[in-house]
């Protein structure tokens, strides 16, 4: 029981991680129908421009405060990632609306392997680990010899997620641009039509996405410790799974989805083998897709001519 | 960015909007690439990670893309926007004749001498590497875009598992050849047929997605088997792969220096260049089949089947064509040529390890095919060529080593290359570079017409 405590525990962490991934996958596939297949690379970005900015933050410029460098490094690997994010958008997917049906897949595959890529050339191809930067813990329960416990960072990271979710929600259902991006999602032209600047609205959806991401790499950063140029397709992969599951669209499916996987992937590893997680996480991509496309909580997905 | 242009506008707020357009570029290249271009993270001896600085590389590289935007918004847009410049959309009827006639029976004689050519150029003891680096190398390559082009560009069914395929191929000859000792030509057939086998079993539950839920599956099984091969060990030996694989024989003569080897039975001097040769002219028969089959696929009932089903799914449907068999067939003729491929590579190397099959080796292949042109097989050996050959000759290159440093490796920059290529050809020629997408069947006149075409307005 304690076992499976401390499971559910890491679980929902690394559900965390894969639900703020899944989000941007989700809003991209709702507002143009994309899946953004370099997404997961670009979480992978992310982590490395924390990386960077830690560095800068601790051994050049000697900012001692853990809370501080975090919360500076969070804010610009926001930064950054977005403005990354918008560029692609521009550069790579918004000349190919209307073009032919799987330009903007190929194009965005291209992006993934170019991203990938682009790491391993400027910052070499060996692991990146920097030491651990927040350490402590919680023992919640130490019966049967087995300490159930909840590190500061897991703490940490289910905090930010959370008041992120918080935050996201209130911009997608309150503001301006939430109700411009709904009405983008239900009809481009419509919504072009009553004065919505559909382009903006859609490059919004890419900047929102990336910084979600961003925060995503960062706790990644935090947790694991360790990054390296090919991180972003297997969590990327992972986190598409998640927005399927979810439903594919939906934003609390995202969010839901991103724990299934977190706990589905952490509990296979625990009780039956830790070298087919991944293959775990894939098969129930493929199951979702072919017995319950629309997801847990999408819509059927009607196809028109 | 387009802009009306008034005629005879002045040339001074030209160059002003070009600088201040620059100016913004270089501004926003500038966020872009300093996270990553400006700041290196080096381990360093204590294997601590340490921070440098690139700024010289980081301003070169955005004062060169300001640059070229400069020069792109004063000189070629407006030319661009009055079609002084524009790329021809289409080959003419007589090129594409000419193109038919003469260079495709030009390019097969070349292909079938130039083994030849080879050993007279560089004579018995280079030619082994020319024929083995570029010779083979590219032939797998042009074979396995082909074979994919069944899938992604006959039928339209983004595939980006097919090394899954390739590597059932593999996995088929060397596991059945040294378990129970049988020869190349019976097990090449079995792997093909085993790989078409898996074709149909990944995609009989998946087939029924639509494109690009499909893509994204096809992924997920082309992991799934590799991570399979890795972690089956008893039977896939894992990490560490599969060694000593028996070579193809010629007829049951084995190439090796023996008595009764192939040297020693033609009384020739033994050399490891007839073997070498013999699997140039191996891929290349299987290469041409390949081809062959493709072409006159094509004009079978169930090629017109494909290519109107990549044209528009749902009209097939309402017109009586089963859509999922019909996809299951290309599915799993275009895994049948991957496990023919793999079934070679497997004999070729000696070795094969599931390093071999990541999805990486899937992205080159695909991107073959994408750039080549969807639907076209000259457009994909050109590509094949181009991309395969382009590699080896970077790793050939010595003295770039001289010009950047001896940590310099060209290679590294290849996936970087074709990534940004399948942006730019989706960018700008989504067809392919040499597309043809012509209907094979046609009425009366053969006319493009496909939904991006009209979109492209020449419908």
């Amino acid at each position: 029981m304690d076992y499976f405590a401390q499971q559910l525990i890491n679980g929902i962490t690394l559900g965390s991680i894969y639900g703020l991934i899944a989000i941007g996958y989700t809003m991209v596939f709702g507002i143009i129908g994309m899946v953004n297949f370099a997404h997961g690379d670009v979480f992978m970005v992310s982590a490395f421009i924390a990386l960077i900015a830690l560095l800068i933050l601790t051994s050049w410029l000697g900012i001692v405060s853990v809370a501080l460098a975090l919360f500076i490094v969070l804010v610009v690997a926001m930064l950054f990632t977005s403005l990354i994010n918008w560029v692609i958008e521009r550069v790579a997917y918004r000349p190919l609306r209307g073009s032919f049906r799987l330009a903007p897949l190929i194009s965005a595959i291209g992006m993934s392997i170019t991203l990938s890529n682009f790491v391993q050339v400027t910052q070499g191809p060996r692991n990146k680990s920097i030491p651990p930067l927040v350490q402590g813990e919680f023992i919640l329960s130490n019966s049967n010899d087995f300490p159930v416990t909840l590190s500061y960072k897991q703490l940490i990271i289910w905090g930010i997620t959370a008041i992120l979710l918080l935050a996201f929600w209130y911009l997608v259902a309150r503001t301006r641009l939430g109700r411009a991006q709904r009405a983008c999602e239900q009809d481009q032209k419509m919504a072009a039509l009553v004065g919505v600047d559909v382009d903006r609205t859609i490059a919004a959806t890419f900047v929102i996405a990336a910084a979600l991401a961003a925060v995503a790499g960062t706790m990644y950063l935090m947790y694991y410790g360790v990054v390296t140029f090919s991180d972003g397709f297997v969590p990327g992969v992972k986190a598409f799974t998640a927005a399927v599951l979810g439903g594919i669209g939906s934003l609390p499916g995202a969010v839901v989805g991103g724990l299934l996987i977190g706990l589905i992937e952490t509990l296979w590893s625990a009780y039956f083998s830790i070298d087919y997680k991944d293959v775990a996480a894939f098969s129930v991509l493929a199951i979702t897709l072919i017995f319950l496309p629309q997801g847990l909580l999408g819509r059927p997905d009607v196809e028109k001519v | 960015m387009a802009r009306m242009r008034l005629a005879g506008a002045n040339i001074r707020t030209e160059l002003s909007e070009a600088l201040r357009d620059a100016g913004l570029t270089a501004l926003i290249a500038f966020g872009v690439f300093l996270p990553l271009v400006g700041f290196q993270t080096i381990t360093d001896i204590r294997d601590v990670l340490i921070l440098t600085s690139r700024w010289p590389l980081l301003f070169a590289l955005v004062g060169s893309i300001a640059a070229a935007r400069f020069i792109y918004v004063l000189a070629l847009a407006p030319r661009l926007e009055r079609g002084a410049l524009r790329l021809p959309q289409r080959a003419s009827a007589t090129a594409a004749n000419i193109l038919r006639n003469w260079f495709i029976p030009f390019a097969v004689a070349f292909v079938v001498v130039y083994p030849l050519l080879v050993v007279i150029a560089v004579g018995f003891g280079g030619a082994v590497r020319w024929i083995d680096n570029f010779g083979i190398q590219i032939l797998i390559y042009v074979m396995l875009g082909w074979g994919l082009n069944i899938v992604v560009g006959l039928a339209g069914l983004l595939d980006l598992g097919y090394v899954a395929f390739y590597a059932v191929g593999a996995y088929s000859y060397a596991l059945l050849a040294k378990t129970f000792g049988l020869s190349f030509w019976i097990l090449l057939p079995l792997a093909g047929t085993l790989a078409s086998f898996w074709g149909i079993l990944l995609g009989f539950p998946v087939l029924r997605l639509r494109g690009d839920y499909l893509a994204i599956v096809t992924l997920a099984f082309g992991e799934i088997i590799r991570l399979i091969l890795i972690n089956w060990v008893p039977v896939t030996n894992g990490y560490a792969g599969i060694g000593s694989i028996p070579r193809p024989t010629f007829f049951g003569i084995p190439f090796n220096a023996d008595d009764n080897g192939f040297a020693a039975v033609f009384g020739l001097e033994f050399s490891p260049l007839y073997r070498v040769m013999f699997l140039y002219y191996v891929i290349l028969a299987l290469a041409l089949v390949t081809c062959f089959f493709n072409v006159r696929l094509r004009r079978l009932p169930i090629g017109r089947a494909w290519e109107a089903l990549r044209e528009d799914e749902i009209a097939c449907r309402s017109l009586g064509i089963n859509t999922t068999n019909t996809k299951l067939t290309a599915f799993a003729m275009g895994a049948m040529f991957a496990g023919f491929a793999g079934s070679f590579f497997a004999a070729r190397q000696g070795f094969i390890s599931p390093e071999s099959f990541t999805f990486l080796e899937s992205a080159t292949i695909l991107s073959i095919v994408v750039l080549g042109g969807m639907g076209s097989q000259i457009g994909v050996a050109i590509a094949a060529v181009v991309m395969i050959g382009g590699t080896e000759i970077m790793r050939q290159l010595g003295f770039l080593k001289q010009i950047f440093g001896p940590t310099f490796d060209p290679t590294q920059y290849r996936m970087l290359i074709f990534g940004l290529a399948m942006v730019a050809i989706m960018r700008w020629r989504p067809r392919g570079l040499i597309a043809t997408r012509a209907p094979s069947v046609f009425f009366k006149k053969r006319r493009d017409i496909s939904v991006d075409l009209v979109a492209e307005g020449r419908g």
